[in-house]
C-alpha cells in the first residue's frame, strides 16, 4: 500500500527553488510574478498527479534521511495530506493573482520580500500536509511561523511590530514549551521512533492522565489552531496585507493548525485509543467554549478584516469539536470543514480587501450602501457568507452536516446544540452586512456614483473562489473520499 | 604514525609559542602566519585521531609520556588517553583556535598594541592546555594543565583595557581557589588509594568499595566545587560575566566556546572515569536530586540575568551560564541519554557560542556600541554577519536543523527518561527566554533605524579603531562566522552519527 | 578540664594537629581573599592558601621512622641498579632491596614543586596584572577601584 516516490519531493521543492528565482527577478516585477505562478501551478500539477494514486489507497513516501536515532526527514502521503495540499496549493495561485491586484493597486513596498517569503511559506505547508512524522510536522510547522512573520508586518510600522511580536511569541512559545515535550514523551513512550502510521503510533501502554495532559499539550501547542486561550495571535495578525490574511490566515495558517490536530487525533493517538482513554471529550467543550465566545467577539468588531478573524476562530473550532466526537461522521466532516471552510473564508479576505483598495473602507460601519458600487465583490461576499454560516446552496452546508451528524452519531447532544447556537450567531454577524451593502434605503446609502469595483486582478480570484463554494455544494465528492481514507 | 597523534597535538602549538615569541623581536607581522600553520598542523592531526579512534580495532589511543613501561600494580609516568570523547574534544578546541587565528589577523594590532606575539604565544599555550587537559589520564597532571590553561587566560584577559584587568585579577582569585580545591580533592584521592593515574585509580576504589567512606566523599565534593568553579556553574560564576564582555574581542571570542566546556568535559570524566557510576548515582542517591536542582537554578538565573542584560556581550556570558546549567543537569540525570546530550552539548554549545560571539564582536566594532541598540536596523547594513548571528540565535533557542535543537531533543528526553520534570521545565523555560531575548534582538534589526556612532557610548575595546562605519567588515573576519554558522548546522545534521559514538562510549562506563 | 572534650582533643586534634593547622591556614587564605579590599592583600591570601595545600599534600608523604627520599650510595651495585631501567623486573628487584619504611614518599614532594611552580607563576602573573591596575586606576583598593567605574560606567 506504501509507495516510493519522488513527487512529493518535487512537490515540496518546486516553491522552495522559485525563491532564488524570485529574488533575481526583483527588478522586474512581471517576470517576478511570472516565476510565482509558474511554481504555482506545476505544484497543482504534481498534486493532480498524485491525487488518483492516492484516490485508490495508496499512500506515497519519500525519505531525505534519518536525523535522529530512529527518526527520518520524511514524506508520506495520503488523504488527509492530500486534501490539505489540494486545497493550499490551488488557492495560492488564487491568491498570487490577487496579491498582484491588491499589491499592486496600492502601490505597495517589498513585493519581492512579499513574494518569496510567500513561496517558502507555501513550501512549509506543503511540508507539514506531507509530513510522515511528528518531527517532520514540528520542523515545517516552526519554519512556517518563521517564514510568515515578515509577511504580517510587511508594513514596518509600530503597529506591525507589536502585531508580529504576539503573533511570534504566541505560535512559538506554545510549541516550544508544549508539543516540543510531547513529541520526545512519544517518542521515548514508543521507545524510538513517531511515524503516522495507518494505525496509530501510541499503543496502549498509556493510561487516562497521561494521555490527556500529552493529549492537551499536541492540542494547545499547535496554537495556529486559534484555540482559545492562544488565540490572541490571529485578530492582532490582521495588521499584515489583506492577500496575505487572507491565504495564511484563513487557510495555510491556521490549516495547519488544525491539521496537525487532527493528526495527532487520528495519527498519535487514534480513534479507538482516544474512545478508550475518554478523554477527547475535554477538548470537546475546550473547543465548544471557543466556538460560543469567538463568535460573540465577532458581533462587537467593527473592523471587518477583525470581525472576519474571531469568525476563523470559531471555524477552527469546529474543526476540533468534529475531530474530538471521534464518530466516523465528525471526523469526516472536520476533514471536509478544512476545504469548505479555506473557499469561503478566502472568498470573504478577497471581498474585505478589494473594498480597501477599491474605497479605502475597513470598517463594517461605513459599508452601508456600498451594494451598489461593488455588486461583484459583495455578491462573493454574500457567497461566502453563507459558505460560513452553512447555509445551502455552498459547500459549507455539506461540512456542516457532516459535523451534526457526527455530533448525533456520538451522541452529544449538547454539542449539536453548540452548532446550531453558533450557526445562529454566524448569521448575525454576516447577514447583516450583506443585506446593509444591498438593501438600505437610497437616502442611507454612504456611496453615490456608478459601479468601482477593484482591478480585475483583484476580481477574478474572489470570483473564482465563491464559485469553488458553489461547486463543492453540487459535487463534494472528491473531498468525501478524500477524507474517508482516514477512517478506514 | 598513529600512536604519536596525541602528543603531537600538544607539541605542534607548543613549539609554535615558542618560535612565535623568538620571531616576534624581529618580524612581528610573521606571528599570524606561524600561529595559523601550527594550530593548522593541530586540527589536522586531531582530525586525523578522531578518525584513527574511530576507525581502529581498540577504542582508544594511549601514549605513555616519556615511554615508561606499563607494570602491575602501579603505575609510573603520566599517560594520554584519547577515546572518542576526548578526540571529538580535542578536534573542536584545535578547530575554534584555527578559526579564531584568522578572526584574528586584522585585530591584533588594533587590540593588544604591541604585544601581538605574546598574544599568539599565550593562544597556542591555551591550545596545549586545553588539550593537555582533555587528554590527560593522570589526575595531578589535569590539576598542572587546568593551572596553565588558567594562567594563559589570565594573561589574556588582562591584555585588554583596565576593566579588563580588573576582571582579569578578580578571575586570578575566584581560578585559584576553583583549581585549589581540586588540588585538595585529589590529595585525599591519592591518600586514600596511592596512585595517581584514573584509571588506576578507578579500579582500587572499585576494589575497595569505599562508596561510603567519608574521605572519599569529601574528595569528590572538593573536585566538583572545584571544577565547577572554573566552569562557572551558578552560583559560582561570578568571574564569567566581566572576565569574557571585557576580554579583547578575539580572546572572548576563543575563550567562551573553550574554557567553560572542557571543564564540563572534566566533570564528566571524573564522574565516570575516576570515581565510577556507581560511587556517583547510586552511592549518595541524594546527591543527584540536589544537583539537578541546582543545575535548574543555574539555568533559570542564567536565563533571567541574560534577559536583564543591556550590553551584548554580557548577555552572552549569562546565557554562557545557563548552557553550563544544561550540561551538568544532563550529566546527573542518571541515565547514558542525559549523559551524552550534555556531551553532545558540549560540542554543540561550542559552536554556537562561538558563532555569537564573533558575531556580537563584529557588531560591536562596527558599530561602536556594545548595547543592544547597536543593533538597529542591521538586517539592511551588515546581512552577513546578520545571518551569521541569526543561526547561532536559532540554535540557542532551540530550532531545528541547528544543533541546538538537537541537545535539546537529548537533554530533554533524558530528563524525561529519568523523571526529572523539573529539569524539563527549565530546559523550555530556558528555550523560551532564549527566544524573546533573540526576537527583541531581531526585531531591532529588522525594523530599527540605524544607529550611528554615540557620543556618550561606553568605551569598548574598539575606541581604538579611528574607523566605525557601519559596512560589512572584511571577509578575514566572516569566514569564521561562516565556518563557525556553518559548524552549527552540520553538527545539527550530523548529530545521529556523533550521538551514537558519544553514546558507545558512555555505555561502557554505565554498565 | 571536662574529660569529655579532654578526650575529643586527644583523640581527633593531637594526632592529627598538622591537619589542622593546615585547615586554619587555607581558611585564614580564604578570607584574605574574599573580605579584604586591597589587591595585594588579596593576593598575600592566595599565596597562604596555596601554600597550606603544599603542606598539606607534603605531610602526607611522612613516616615515623623515615628520612629524606635520598638512596644513598653504598657502591657500585646500588649504582647500577638505582639507575634508571625500563625492565620493570629490575624496578621491583630495586623495591625488594630497598626497605620503603626509611624513606618518605618522595612523590609528594615531587606533584608538590610542580604546585609551587604554579603558585609562583599565577603570583607573577597576579602581581603583573595588580601593576597594570595601579598604572590604569591609581589606587590598589577595590572598593575605590569599583567607585571610579560606577559613575561612569554600566553593568
Amino acid at each position: 500500500m506504501t509507495e516510493f516516490s519522488f513527487i512529493p519531493l518535487f512537490t515540496w521543492i518546486v516553491s522552495l527553488l522559485a525563491v532564488p528565482m524570485i529574488l533575481l527577478f526583483r527588478k522586474r516585477p512581471d517576470a517576478r510574478e511570472g516565476v510565482t505562478f509558474l511554481a504555482a501551478f506545476m505544484k497543482l500539477g504534481m498534486i493532480f498527479m498524485m491525487l488518483p494514486l492516492i484516490r485508490e489507497g495508496k499512500i506515497l513516501h519519500f525519505k531525505f534521511g534519518e536525523i535522529l536515532p530512529g527518526i527520518p526527514i520524511e514524506f508520506r502521503v495520503d488523504g488527509l495530506g492530500m486534501l490539505f495540499a489540494l486545497v493550499a496549493s490551488s488557492l495560492w495561485i488564487l491568491t498570487t493573482l490577487y496579491s498582484i491586484g491588491y499589491m499592486r493597486g496600492l502601490k505597495e513596498h517589498d513585493q519581492t520580500r512579499f513574494f518569496c517569503c510567500f513561496a517558502i511559506s507555501l513550501s512549509a505547508t506543503i511540508g507539514v500536509a506531507f509530513a510522515g512524522n511528528l518531527l517532520t510536522l514540528y520542523i515545517f510547522y516552526e519554519i512556517l511561523s518563521l517564514s510568515t512573520y515578515p509577511l504580517v508586518t510587511h508594513h514596518g510600522d509600530k503597529e506591525a511590530r507589536s502585531g508580529g511580536r504576539t503573533y511570534l511569541s504566541h505560535l512559538l512559545g506554545t510549541s516550544v514549551a508544549f508539543v516540543l515535550p510531547a513529541m520526545i514523551y512519544c517518542y521515548l513512550k514508543k521507545g524510538g521512533d513517531i511515524n503516522f502510521t495507518d494505525g496509530s503510533l501510541l499503543t496502549t501502554n498509556i493510561d487516562a492522565g497521561a494521555g490527556l495532559i500529552v493529549l492537551l499539550a499536541f492540542t494547545f501547542g499547535f496554537a495556529k489552531n486559534g484555540l482559545m486561550p492562544f488565540h490572541s495571535w490571529l485578530p492582532n495578525a490582521m495588521v499584515a496585507p489583506t492577500p496575505v490574511s487572507a491565504l495564511l490566515h484563513a487557510v495555510a495558517v491556521v490549516k495547519v493548525g488544525v491539521f496537525c490536530v487532527i493528526r495527532v487525533f487520528t495519527g498519535v493517538f487514534g480513534i479507538e485509543l482516544l474512545e478508550k482513554l475518554d478523554i477527547a471529550v475535554v477538548v470537546s467543550w475546550i473547543a465548544a467554549f471557543t466556538v460560543i465566545t469567538s463568535s460573540l467577539m465577532a458581533l462587537s468588531q467593527d473592523n471587518l478584516k477583525r470581525r472576519l478573524a474571531f469568525s476563523t476562530i470559531g471555524q477552527l473550532s469546529y474543526i476540533i469539536l468534529g475531530v474530538s466526537l471521534l464518530s466516523d461522521f465528525g471526523v469526516t466532516g472536520s476533514i471536509l470543514h478544512v476545504a469548505m471552510h479555506a473557499f469561503g473564508k478566502i472568498t470573504l479576505f478577497f471581498c474585505a480587501g478589494a473594498i480597501y483598495v477599491a474605497m479605502h473602507k475597513k470598517y463594517v460601519s461605513e459599508l452601508v450602501g456600498i451594494g451598489r458600487k461593488m455588486p461583484i465583490t459583495m455578491t462573493a461576499f454574500a457567497i461566502g457568507s453563507l459558505s460560513v454560516i452553512g447555509l445551502p446552496v455552498t459547500g459549507g452546508l455539506v461540512s456542516k452536516w457532516y459535523l451534526v451528524m457526527g455530533t448525533a452519531q456520538s451522541e452529544q447532544i449538547a454539542l449539536l446544540v453548540v452548532f446550531l447556537i453558533s450557526s445562529i450567531l454566524n448569521a448575525c454577524y454576516f447577514l447583516p452586512i450583506v443585506y446593509r451593502a444591498f438593501f438600505c434605503r437610497p437616502e442611507e446609502s454612504l456611496y453615490e456614483g456608478g459601479r468601482q469595483e477593484a482591478p480585475l486582478a483583484c476580481l477574478i480570484p474572489l470570483c473564482i473562489t465563491a464559485l469553488l463554494s458553489v461547486i463543492s455544494f453540487f459535487n463534494p465528492s472528491l473531498f468525501i473520499e478524500l477524507a474517508e481514507l482516514i477512517i478506514k | 604514525m598513529t600512536e604519536h597523534f596525541p602528543v603531537l597535538i600538544l607539541l605542534v602549538p607548543l613549539f609554535g609559542a615558542l618560535i612565535v615569541v623568538l620571531l616576534g623581536r624581529e618580524r612581528p607581522d610573521q606571528c599570524w602566519v606561524t600561529s595559523l600553520i601550527s594550530l593548522g598542523i593541530s586540527s589536522l592531526i586531531s582530525f586525523f585521531t578522531v578518525i584513527a579512534v574511530l576507525s581502529g580495532k581498540v577504542q582508544e589511543l594511549r601514549y605513555r609520556m616519556g615511554g615508561w613501561p606499563e607494570s602491575e600494580g602501579y603505575e609510573i609516568g603520566i599517560e594520554l588517553r584519547v577515546d572518542i570523547l576526548a578526540a571529538l574534544v580535542v578536534f573542536a578546541v584545535t578547530l575554534i583556535g584555527f578559526v579564531n587565528t584568522i578572526y584574528s589577523k586584522t585585530r591584533a594590532e588594533a587590540e593588544v598594541q604591541g604585544k601581538v606575539p605574546f598574544f599568539y604565544a599565550l593562544m597556542q599555550l591555551l591550545i596545549v592546555g586545553l588539550c593537555g587537559i582533555v587528554m590527560t589520564n593522570d589526575a595531578f597532571n589535569l590539576y598542572v594543565l587546568i593551572e596553565i590553561t588558567s594562567l594563559t587566560s589570565y594573561a589574556l584577559i588582562a591584555m585588554g583595557n583596565r576593566r579588563a584587568a580588573l576582571s582579569s585579577f578578580n578571575y586570578v582569585i575566584m581560578g585559584t581557589i576553583g583549581a585549589s580545591f581540586y588540588l585538595i580533592g585529589v590529595g585525599y584521592l591519592y591518600i586514600k588509594t596511592g596512585t595517581l593515574n584514573i584509571d588506576d585509580i578507578h579500579m582500587v576504589l572499585g576494589q575497595k568499595n569505599s562508596w561510603a567512606d567519608q574521605s572519599i566523599i569529601v574528595a569528590f565534593i572538593f573536585i566538583m566545587l572545584g571544577v565547577w568553579t572554573k566552569m562557572a556553574f551558578f552560583p559560582l560564576h561570578g568571574w564569567l560575566p566581566n572576565a569574557y564582555a571585557y576580554a579583547p574581542s578575539m580572546t572572548g571570542t576563543f575563550m567562551a566556546p573553550l574554557m567553560t566546556k572542557v571543564m564540563v568535559y572534566v566533570m564528566i570524566r571524573v564522574m565516570l572515569w575516576l570515581f565510577g557510576y556507581k560511587f556517583v548515582y547510586s552511592g549518595q542517591y541524594i546527591w543527584g536530586e540536589l544537583i539537578i536542582w541546582m543545575s535548574v537554578l543555574a539555568i533559570v538565573a542564567g536565563s533571567l540575568l541574560a534577559l536583564a542584560r543591556t550590553d551584548i556581550k554580557k548577555m552572552l556570558t549569562y546565557l554562557i551560564v545557563a548552557e553550563v546549567g544544561y550540561m551538568v543537569g544532563g550529566a546527573w540525570l542518571g541515565n547514558v541519554t542525559g549523559q551524552a546530550g550534555a556531551f553532545y552539548h558540549i560540542l554543540s554549545d561550542a559552536a554556537m557560542t562561538f558563532c555569537l560571539f564573533i558575531a556580537a564582536s563584529i557588531i560591536v566594532l562596527r558599530v561602536g556600541d556594545s548595547r543592544v541598540n547597536a543593533f538597529d536596523g542591521l538586517f539592511r547594513k551588515m546581512p552577513l554577519t546578520m545571518i551569521g548571528f541569526t543561526v547561532g540565535a536559532l540554535s540557542m533557542i532551540g530550532l531545528p536543523p541547528t544543533c541546538g535543537f538537537f541537545s535539546k531533543w537529548y537533554l530533554i528526553s533524558g530528563g524525561i527518561e529519568a523523571g526529572q520534570w523539573e529539569y524539563v521545565c527549565a530546559l523550555i523555560f530556558s528555550s523560551l527566554v532564549n527566544a524573546v531575548i533573540f526576537f527583541r534582538i531581531f526585531e531591532r534589526a529588522y525594523f530599527g533605524k540605524i544607529s550611528g556612532v554615540k557620543e556618550d557610548h561606553f568605551p569598548t575595546d574598539s575606541d581604538a579603531n579611528p574607523d566605525i562605519r557601519i559596512k560589512e567588515v572584511p571577509w578575514s573576519m566572516l569566514i569564521p562566522l561562516f565556518l563557525a554558522s556553518g559548524t552549527v548546522l552540520l553538527l545539527g545534521i550530523m548529530n545521529r552519527s556523533l550521538f551514537e559514538w558519544i553514546q558507545t562510549a558512555l555505555k561502557m562506563m554505565n554498565a | 578540664m571536662d574529660p569529655i572534650v579532654a578526650t575529643f582533643i586527644e583523640e581527633n586534634i593531637v594526632p592529627n594537629f598538622n591537619y589542622w593547622i593546615y585547615v586554619i591556614l587555607m581558611m585564614i587564605g580564604l578570607y584574605a581573599m574574599i573580605t579584604k579590599n586591597n589587591l595585594i592583600k588579596k593576593l598575600i591570601g592566595m599565596a597562604i592558601f596555596q601554600t597550606a595545600i603544599i603542606l598539606f599534600y607534603v605531610s602526607v608523604g611522612v613516616k615515623d621512622t623515615a628520612g629524606i627520599p635520598i638512596i644513598s650510595h653504598h657502591g657500585s651495585e646500588h649504582h647500577q641498579m638505582a639507575g634508571l631501567s625500563s625492565e620493570a623486573g629490575s624496578t621491583k628487584e630495586i623495591h625488594n632491596k630497598i626497605d620503603k619504611d626509611k624513606y618518605a614518599n618522595p612523590l609528594p614532594h615531587v606533584l608538590m614543586l610542580t604546585a609551587i611552580v604554579v603558585g609562583v607563576s599565577t603570583l607573577g602573573l597576579a602581581l603583573a596584572i595588580s601593576q597594570k591596575i595601579y598604572k590604569s586606576f591609581g589606587t590598589l583598593e577595590e572598593d575605590e577601584i569599583l567607585n571610579e567605574l560606577r559613575p561612569g560606567g554600566h553593568d
